[in-house]
């Protein structure tokens, strides 16, 4: 089982709630760190990393004096990653998305496989929890290439089965955090009772609702704000699986670097029925086989 | 002109109220909000849009299920998993797809259309604090870098038809291709931090993104009181890196407020907040100015 934990807006407490999950979970459990941009889970949970891998992407080099100057491969490249001027050809691995199509369209051979790097890969474990992250390098604008591997290696850990996970997804509702909520059996968006929590939670509805997954939603800093994040839950059919409520505790122990669900036994007891919740969400399977069921 | 981008690394620090409120004191500047993703600025402006265009941006691949013939070929050259097999012939995912055109390309029975994305919608309005450059993606759509530099482009356009000295943009969070996009050849990037351990985090992070692009850092500590010791590291951060601290605000719930009331903090009232922004906007004009003057 792999519950996605995401939201529209940043800052809402993605991360908070990711940390507690796996803290109180009860079952074997990965939590990983999608957003590779700002990764921050491993400063709640602290792993011991055990291990690390650097994450390639494959670009095209040419080979000198092989190049015709045909032009097939700057013709199809879709993202100006590669282009004749002239008789040189030139590459700009910066801008490559990894197609292949260039190195494969090539008829004589002047384009070889080379690499840029997209940021790391971590392994590690927190007190009896999974631990996996992807780590963007500075300077690289690509998030998703990094995400898939971070993926793949996700999955490698999932093979065996017996283990569930937890994602920490990226802000926002557009392609990087589509590609990091894509695999879980459930959604589950923490917002904040503000309008920018209340506009962000619309979008992210609108972006996930299509993955045909259940959705389900936290608020965080309950009592601050107002009523209309509830109003929309209620009118949308979105499940509110927990209210965590606005205090300055729970803002000093994030402040600390202190995991939510250890700062006290009420908020053990918030994210332990959280984690039930969500095992009951998972169980009932997808949302378009559940339509399907009632059809 | 001065162009300025409000930026943070980690999501939520305050960047868009802050931005409200810096568009607020400069008195009508050129707006921007470059967060295309989520943006929320407009919740605070109120903007009356006098132009509106469609955003097109890449292409995706779709089967043609009467012209597949199902030989696979797509599903074997596409990198990104958005080939699979329904039934006897293959389907293109368009969340996964790339929009790469290698399957086009390489189909056998030229089965695959390759349609222009629509990604999103972006306008021109007019605000209560100074003429707004806004977008709004699809969601799942690309995070388009491309309509960030769309939106500058136009505010640039705007500012110079206008003689409008200055233009403020509100960033997206991360460090990936939008807040590239939104940081080149900028004259200061504001940075707004948090005194917690992702907050600190996240700024050297991005701090080490402005150093590698050569853009100027300017950093504001909100909710400084929260963590009077996560504040001093930053402070600390801000010395080894050379970055001049503008101000540090206090949590004040007369954000929320104005939040609530549709407007900027400074104009809602008279918060411990205002005080520090006042002070911020009077050191980030002095950095612009001494910048120009360089």
């Amino acid at each position: 089982m792999i519950i996605a934990v995401a939201s529209g807006k940043g800052g809402t407490g993605k991360t908070t709630v990711s940390a507690s999950l796996a803290q109180v979970w009860g079952a074997p459990v990965v939590a990983v760190d999608l957003d590779v941009e700002e990764p921050n889970l491993h400063l709640f949970l602290r792993p011991e990393i055990t291990s690390t891998s650097r994450a390639w992407l494959e670009v095209p080099r040419v080979v000198e004096g092989a190049c015709t100057a045909c032009g097939a491969c700057s013709e199809l490249c879709q993202f100006k990653a590669i282009s004749l001027l002239g008789d040189v050809l030139l590459t700009f691995p910066e801008m490559c998305h990894g197609c292949g199509g260039c190195l494969a369209v090539c008829p004589s051979g002047a384009l070889t496989p080379d690499q840029r790097e997209l940021g790391e890969i971590l392994w590690g474990r927190a007190e009896g929890v999974g631990f996996l992250s992807g780590r963007l390098r500075v300077g690289e604008a690509m998030s998703p290439p990094l995400m898939r591997q971070v993926r793949q290696a996700l999955a490698g850990l999932l093979a065996g089965g017996g283990r569930d996970a937890i994602i920490d997804a990226p802000p926002g509702v557009s392609c990087p955090a589509v590609n990091a909520v894509m695999d879980a059996d459930v959604i589950l968006l923490v917002t904040e009772p503000t309008p920018f929590g209340l506009h962000d939670l619309g979008l992210a509805r609108e972006a996930f609702s299509p993955l045909g997954k259940p959705l389900a939603v936290v608020i965080n800093r309950a009592g601050l704000g107002d009523d209309r994040v509830r109003e929309f839950c209620r009118r949308e059919g979105l499940p509110i699986l927990a209210e965590i409520p606005f205090a300055r505790q729970a803002a000093e122990a994030y402040a600390r670097g202190q995991v939510l669900a250890c700062a006290s036994d009420d908020y053990r007891g918030l994210f332990a029925k959280l984690a039930q919740d969500l095992r009951h969400l998972a169980a009932r399977g997808p949302a378009s086989e559940r339509m399907a069921a009632h059809a | 002109m001065p162009e300025i981008v409000v930026i943070s690394g980690k999501g939520g620090t305050g960047k868009t109220s802050i931005t409200a409120a810096l568009a607020h004191l400069a008195d009508h500047p050129i707006i921007c909000d470059l967060d295309v993703d989520a943006p929320d600025l407009h919740l605070l402006l109120q903007p009356s849009p006098w132009r509106q265009e469609e955003f097109r941006s890449g292409f995706e691949a779709a089967i043609d299920p009467l012209a597949c013939l199902g030989c696979g070929e797509c599903q074997t050259r596409c990198r990104y998993g958005a080939v699979n097999p329904r039934g006897e012939i293959y389907a293109v995912d368009p969340f996964r797809c790339e929009g790469c055109k290698v399957c086009v390309h390489f189909c056998p029975a030229q089965a695959i259309a390759f349609n222009e994305r629509h990604c999103g919608r972006w306008q021109i309005s007019d605000t209560r604090l100074g003429v707004m450059v806004h977008a709004q993606l699809f969601p799942g759509q690309e995070n388009s870098g491309r309509l960030v530099a769309l939106l500058r482009q136009q505010a640039k356009e705007l500012a110079k038809a206008r003689d409008q000295a200055l233009i403020i943009c509100d960033g997206a969070p991360g460090i990936g291709c939008p807040v590239i996009s939104s940081l080149s050849g900028v004259d200061l990037a504001v940075v707004v931090s948090e005194p917690t351990p992702s907050g600190l985090h996240d700024l050297e992070r991005v701090a080490q993104l402005c150093e590698h692009f050569r853009v100027p850092v300017a950093v504001i500590i909100n909710k400084h009181d929260l963590s009077p010791d996560r504040s001093r590291e930053i402070e600390d951060l801000c010395r080894l890196r050379r970055m001049p601290l503008v101000a540090q605000l206090p949590f004040d719930e007369a954000v929320v407020k104005a939040m609530l009331a549709g407007q900027a903090v400074t104009e809602y009232g008279q918060g411990p907040i205002n005080q520090g922004l006042t002070q911020a906007w009077q050191a980030i004009q002095a950095l612009t100015r001494d910048r120009r003057a360089a």
